[in-house]
């Protein structure tokens, strides 16, 4: 579903991809692991068109999307729950879910999946008027999956879902990717620091490090690889 | 009551104040842009509202809307041609963008229409309504009851249009309006086609007012300033509240001391309002 090849990408002289390649198929969990400004936050962005690549090629169902605006690639199905959740504070709930539909993708269909949104999320419904920034962490970030969901996405690339939150809520939070997957059939790229988690998770995984992908394969195979354990999960 | 009488005119000019500074307010609360050519546009919106009295004899405020929607049509296209380049730029490499883009404008209107100063004549310019020994003249009515309507329909959109909140959401986190796939740059021409045209309206009211010629200009972008720095930045509110005070502000001081002397009490206010509360009357502290 999503094919990149070669993507190179620098911040003024900074080189902070390297060549990275790599493929995602319809239905998949893939994991992209690896440690803080290991790439793996500007892989996103540069995957959803928020920056663009030196080299190199992004597929996505066959068509070329790097450097497309973000815009443009939000309309073609690829949505992003971004790091930091990156919410609209000072906007209500509700108005954060309708920005989430601005993309003509989405349109139609905002009315139905706001009340699917409320039903997945109960806590979003209750709070729906409050302004977004006076939420806790975890309903933030349950606000930034329901967003998301509004823009009918076929693929999402969810950017460390897990951080600055208790664990039960990042339970909660894989719990939700694992549903989106297997229940509404949608395609999940998994940015995460949180090694172990996101690769019990995950079908598949790559580990990146100084901006390449150094290793990948299965997600219980890399858990189970010595040098995964040992700088990533410590064992 | 004669006291009474002047502070009413200065509340109604300063509705038209407001509606200027508006303009202002939307484009930095938004695009983080400082319009140092604000005077410039509402000078550009009295001489086409005078173009349009003279050429088709059109009322000032008939010609507001008009000029509203040239002004932005032409802040749109300036936006995305030219200003949107140099939205992430350096504050100083912006601010010379703007003054340049300001000696631009006034320099083509002095082509244009040359030095001297115009005025409409309208047949209803010295009417007043009087409502319990208040006098209301009826030029100052027509422009505050158009700038609060401009304002209103403002608000309204930026409150209830699916692209007024997408504008409020790229100036509430840039970062996620692209996330959730927003049109920016189209969105930041946008804002500032509406500050363009809030202050252009502003301008046609104005023309109701005072004699317009090209070297106002300079006086409505520092006015522009006050007025949204005693208000607080970035408030819709703070606009309105601060063009309301200078406007009182300049008509008393120009009944008790000297009409000349109004920008000095003007100023004043605002040194006030930074040695006491420096982030503006309704601001929030950074």
């Amino acid at each position: 579903m999503l094919k990149i090849a070669d993507l190179d990408l620098f911040y003024g002289d900074a080189q902070a991809l390297y060549g990275v390649t790599l493929e995602i198929a319809e239905r998949e969990i893939v994991a992209i692991v690896g440690a803080n400004g290991a790439g793996k936050t500007s892989l996103i962005r540069t995957i959803a068109g928020m920056q663009r690549p030196a080299r190199g090629t992004i597929r996505f169902v066959g068509q070329e999307i790097a450097g497309l605006p973000s815009h443009r690639i939000c309309e073609l199905g690829i949505g992003q729950v971004a790091e930091g959740r990156q919410i609209f504070p000072n906007m209500s709930v509700v108005e954060n879910l309708e920005m989430g539909a601005v993309i003509r993708r989405a349109r139609k269909e905002a009315r139905s999946q706001l009340e699917r949104s409320y039903a997945m999320f109960p806590r979003l419904a209750e709070r729906r008027r409050q302004l977004a920034g006076t939420l806790s962490g975890g309903e933030q970030q349950m606000l930034a999956i329901a967003r998301c969901l509004m823009g009918q996405p076929r693929l999402i690339m969810f950017d460390e879902p897990s951080l600055g939150l208790a664990p039960l809520v990042v339970a909660e939070v894989f719990e939700i990717i694992r549903r989106l997957n297997a229940d509404d059939g949608l395609t999940i790229v998994l940015v995460e620091q949180n090694v172990a988690q996101s690769l019990t998770l995950a079908d598949r995984g790559y580990v990146l490090e100084n901006g390449q992908i150094v290793m990948s394969g299965a997600g219980a195979a890399l858990l189970a690889d010595d040098r995964v354990r040992q700088a990533y999960i410590g064992i | 009551m004669l006291y009474l009488n002047i502070i009413l005119a200065g509340l109604l000019t300063g509705a038209v104040y407001a509606l200027m500074a508006f303009g202002l307010s939307v484009i930095y609360g938004v695009i983080r842009i400082v319009n140092f050519a604000h005077g410039e546009m509402m000078v550009i919106g009295m001489f086409a509202a005078f173009a349009l009295y003279r050429w088709l004899h059109l009322d000032p405020i008939a010609a507001m809307p008009l000029v509203a929607a040239v002004l932005f049509l032409a802040g749109y296209a300036l936006q995305r041609s030219l200003i949107n380049r140099f939205v992430t730029q350096p504050e100083p490499i912006q601010f010379l963008l703007m003054i340049a883009l300001a000696m631009v404008l006034t320099s083509t209107m002095l082509i244009v229409f040359g030095p001297n100063a115009h005025n409409v004549q309208l047949d209803y310019a010295f009417d007043s309504y009087e409502v319990g020994g208040l006098l209301f003249d009826k030029v100052r009515v027509f422009a505050a009851a158009g700038a609060l309507v401009g304002a209103a329909l403002l608000w309204g959109f930026f409150q209830f249009t699916r692209t007024g909140k997408a504008i409020r959401a790229c100036a509430d986190n840039n970062l996620g309006a692209q996330v959730v796939g927003l049109d920016v740059a189209r969105l930041y021409g946008i804002t500032f086609g509406l500050g363009v045209a809030c202050v252009g309206a502003a301008g046609s009211l104005m023309l109701l007012l005072v004699d317009v010629q090209p070297y106002l200009a300079t006086d409505y972008t520092l006015l522009a300033f006050i007025i949204v720095i005693l208000g607080g930045l970035g408030r819709i509110g703070g606009a309105l509240l601060g063009g309301l005070l200078v406007g009182v502000s300049e008509a008393l001081s120009g009944f008790f001391i000297d009409p000349s002397m109004k920008s000095m009490f003007s100023y004043g206010l605002l040194i006030l309002v930074l040695l006491l509360r420096p982030q503006g009357l309704l601001g929030r502290r950074a």
